[in-house]
């Protein structure tokens, strides 16, 4: 069924804007389109200086994170029918916008890459797989799923005041997937660099990494296994 | 426009930082080469994440295997038109890529004595087309996701310099055509830069958004092709693009053929399991060409289901919950998603979509961009190499299994960074000087979208160059509307010069970028139309109603004609052809002989 959607799009140029505004769309969807992003996609048509990321549309490559009437989320998994109107649209909360929803990545990506996003296993490969039983590689059920959106810790107050000191949702998720890969060896090693009031304890599990993950994963949790490991090294 | 043009220099310039791309740069950084990666999207986020059901590979974890079955099915799969020296090579070096990537950190899913778990794939069989066989290596449903991120990983590890968010614009050679690297466009600040380099590795992907409906991402616009085509390399295979036959039927979201693998099948409107007339041995995991034309003659014939009777369901109800719920995790997300069914309780609707190019830039199995010149058809063009999508080995020919393509990014990926550090190393790729104006072709195409005030918008454009290919080039293939689609492709092909944007902007313009896109775009789609329509024959994924099944061409295939590689030159839309490597690499590996091919 075709249907009138409202929209109300941030919008900031730095070469032509000294400050952002709210700006109002109009568009007419088609029976098929259901996705916000196709919406997107249309908005563009009629205005082509409207600038956002999109890659695969199926929610796998993390590109179009956005906040969507308040919330973060995928515009490709989002229902456009879902959405109370105007559907108001603004770049993830927390990171330095470039232009409309384009946010500087660089803050995000800089946690991600503190944490040793690697498996380290300094032993001399053997000439097959390194053997992992089902129950251990079970573990990273959950964990090795991240798509690196964003939208966890965008979402998260401690990540807002913290951007440079807090590793945040997304990379203490993906610190965990290491943490509990049966192959990996650098577990004291990943906990020393996560030992610091900041970059691991500033978790409060305000738990909106959890409302917001796309891919219904579970930072809060992997945090607090973490906590646990840390305490139990003590012991 | 006036503007500064900054020049880095490089060992090796990669474009492309998806399986392919990345693969190729872990083994130039550790092996300590001044290496760029060039990206137009964050890495993870290129489209080898979206890839599902498995890499190929035979370990043998759960059924015998070996690599030349796996040899045989690829050849038989391409229907003889891949290179089987290529092919050879690839198979053989499947267990070692692969369990590599175990050692990098991929979480595959596992046996019950701990090894990478294997399921069975379109195609693959044992003992020579005899039964199925578990060669395809997974991460659950996501196996693309896991290869791509541990291999990121990997090269965050390796310390690899990334570009990101940076398009390339054009390919640079000197008056010798040798290959010296690329023009780049960054999008956050809107400048261009010369990334000269030794040695430049393409691994831009394929093109699937020529088409109307495919299973690709947005990104996906054959940018490496368009490069190549008017730098004036030829586009070698272009007239076959693989359908695969489960696509979300409307949505076009990609559904594993590791459904089928895991057990499930395909029905009509009558609930009957139709590929067994259409294959009796293989049945729902015959070849992807074979399984798209049963499903669109099903629908042509009125066995289609839902209301207008055009797709076909997909039907996993039979599987218990637990497979799919660990098996198939993604597939149930997608399904939920796009299709509003829960697989668990109901078929899932779906239709052929495009999904992959077989042909691609001209390459042998060292990743050597490869070119004829004088009586020599395949002299390497010095300083470039190309693998993955983009790259045309030919490991596919006319038809890819499944599962082949992760495989075919690893193995010629590595073996492009192999081929340049040895290069490097042994002095035969110097840094040549760069010609006064390598940046003049694409400072020109920027000036013409920077000067326009009126023309042809550009997602008009786009949109009928879909629909055209959709129409004219489909699963079918029409003499008479390829005839058709050739004349409307050239007209569309003037209109794309006469694009115009309405943002100005030098920060973010992605109007500017899809513009940029649509050009590379053109080039894809007119090589694939005019190559096509030029082929008189029934091949692989290129099925044509004047070619039909005879006794004399069984399939409508004609090897006395046919069996040979169509080249596109961009110049003059001019065609020509080159044979098909018959002889495998080895003198000790058997050929795989022409034969008829059933499943």
């Amino acid at each position: 069924m075709k249907r009138v959607k409202h929209f109300r799009i941030y919008r900031f140029n730095p070469e032509q804007d000294e400050r952002p505004y709210l700006k109002d769309y109009v568009v007419e969807l088609a029976e098929g389109e259901q996705k916000l992003l196709q919406a997107l996609v249309r908005i563009k048509e009629q205005d082509d200086s409207l600038a956002f990321r999109r890659s695969c549309r199926e929610g796998v490559c993390g590109s179009d994170a956005m906040n969507i009437n308040g919330k973060n989320g995928l515009a490709c998994l989002t229902d456009v029918d879902s959405l109370s109107e105007p559907i108001v649209l603004r770049p993830l909360p927390g990171l330095p916008v470039v232009r409309d929803l384009i946010v500087d990545m660089t803050p995000f990506f800089h946690q991600y890459l503190s944490i040793m996003p690697y498996l380290i296993n300094e032993e001399p490969p053997p000439e097959r797989e390194r053997p992992q039983s089902p129950a251990e590689r079970e573990v990273l059920d959950g964990l090795y799923e991240c798509i690196l959106c964003g939208c966890c810790s965008t979402s998260c107050p401690s990540f807002w005041w913290n951007p440079d000191k807090f590793v945040g949702p997304a990379g203490l998720l993906a610190a965990y997937r290491f943490i509990a890969d049966s192959r990996d060896q650098a577990t004291n090693e990943r906990l020393d660099r996560l030992n610091d009031p900041y970059r691991l304890f500033r978790c409060h599990t305000i738990m909106n990494c959890v409302a917001v993950c796309p891919k219904q994963l579970n930072p809060t949790a992997a945090i607090g296994r973490i906590k646990e490991l840390m305490v139990a090294r003590l012991a | 426009m006036t503007m500064k043009v900054e020049r880095y220099t490089f060992d090796a310039v990669i474009v492309g930082a998806g399986g392919a791309g990345l693969r190729a740069a872990l083994t130039l950084a550790e092996a300590g080469l001044r290496t760029a990666v060039l990206t137009k999207v964050f890495p993870t986020r290129s489209h080898t994440v979206a890839a599902q059901g498995g890499v190929a590979a035979s370990l043998g974890n759960s059924t015998p295997d070996h690599w030349h079955w796996h040899m045989y099915d690829t050849v038989k799969g391409s229907d003889w038109l891949g290179d089987q020296d290529a092919i050879e090579f690839m198979c053989r070096k499947a267990n070692e890529v692969v369990i590599e990537l175990e050692h990098f950190g991929m979480p595959f899913d596992r046996t019950d004595d701990g090894r990478i778990y294997q399921r069975p794939f379109g195609g693959h069989s044992m003992n020579y087309g005899e039964a199925p066989v578990m060669r395809s290596c997974a991460a659950a449903d996501r196996t693309g996701h896991a290869m791509l991120h541990t291999l990121y990983q990997r090269n965050v590890r390796a310390k690899t310099q990334f570009f990101v968010e940076w398009m390339a614009l054009d390919l640079i050679r000197n008056s010798e055509g040798d290959v010296l690297g690329v023009t780049a466009l960054e999008m956050e600040s809107g400048n261009v830069a010369i990334f000269h380099g030794r040695a430049t590795i393409f691994a831009t992907g394929g093109a699937g958004r020529i088409y109307a409906s495919s299973t690709n991402a947005f990104i996906n616009t054959g940018d490496g092709l368009g490069m190549a085509a008017r730098a004036g390399i030829p586009l070698e295979d272009m007239e076959f693009w693989q359908f695969h036959p489960t696509g979300v039927a409307g949505a076009g979201v990609l559904i594993t053929e590791g459904v089928r693998g895991e057990g499930g099948v395909l029905r009509n409107c009558h609930g009957e399991r139709f590929m067994e007339r259409y294959a009796p041995n293989l049945k729902d995991l015959a070849s992807r060409d074979v399984v798209a034309r049963a499903m669109v003659t099903e629908i042509n014939e009125g066995r289609g289901c839902g209301p207008n009777k055009d797709y076909v369901w997909l039907d996993l109800t039979h599987l218990p919950p637990e497979t799919i719920l660990k098996r198939l995790p993604g597939i149930r997300e997608i399904a939920l998603q796009f299709a509003g069914v829960d697989p668990i309780q109901a078929p899932i609707p779906v239709v052929p979509t495009v999904h992959y190019q077989m042909g691609g830039i001209p390459t042998n199995y060292r990743a050597q961009v490869v070119v004829p010149k004088g009586e020599d058809l395949e002299v390497p063009v010095a300083g470039f190499y190309a693998a993955g999508e983009c790259a045309c080995a030919s490991v596919h020919g006319a038809n890819r299994l499944g599962t082949n393509s992760l495989l075919d990014l690893l193995v010629f990926g590595k073996t492009a960074g192999e081929e340049v550090v040895k290069e490097v190393r042994s002095g035969t790729l110097p840094l040549k000087p760069l010609p006064k104006d390598a940046a003049d072709q694409s400072l020109a195409r920027l000036a013409r979208l920077e000067q326009a005030t009126s023309g042809e918008r550009v997602p008009e454009v786009l949109r009928d160059l879909q629909q055209t290919m959709q129409k004219h080039a489909g699963v079918f293939r029409f003499a008479k509307l390829l005839k058709e689609g050739v004349e409307k492709i050239l007209a569309i092909e003037e209109r794309v010069q006469r694009t115009f944007i309405e943002d100005r902007s030098r920060v973010w313009n992605t109007a500017r970028i899809e513009a940029l896109e649509l050009e590379n775009m053109i080039e894809v789609a007119k090589a694939t139309m005019i190559s096509a329509e030029a082929r008189r024959e029934s091949r692989g994924a290129h099925v044509r109603d004047d070619c039909p099944d005879t006794p004399e061409f069984p399939n409508g295939r004609n090897d006395r004609d046919w069996l040979k590689h169509t080249l596109w030159y961009r110049e003059g839309n001019r065609l020509r052809y080159k044979p098909v490597h018959l002889q495998p690499l080895s003198p000790e590996t058997e050929p795989i002989a022409p034969a008829k091919r059933t499943y």
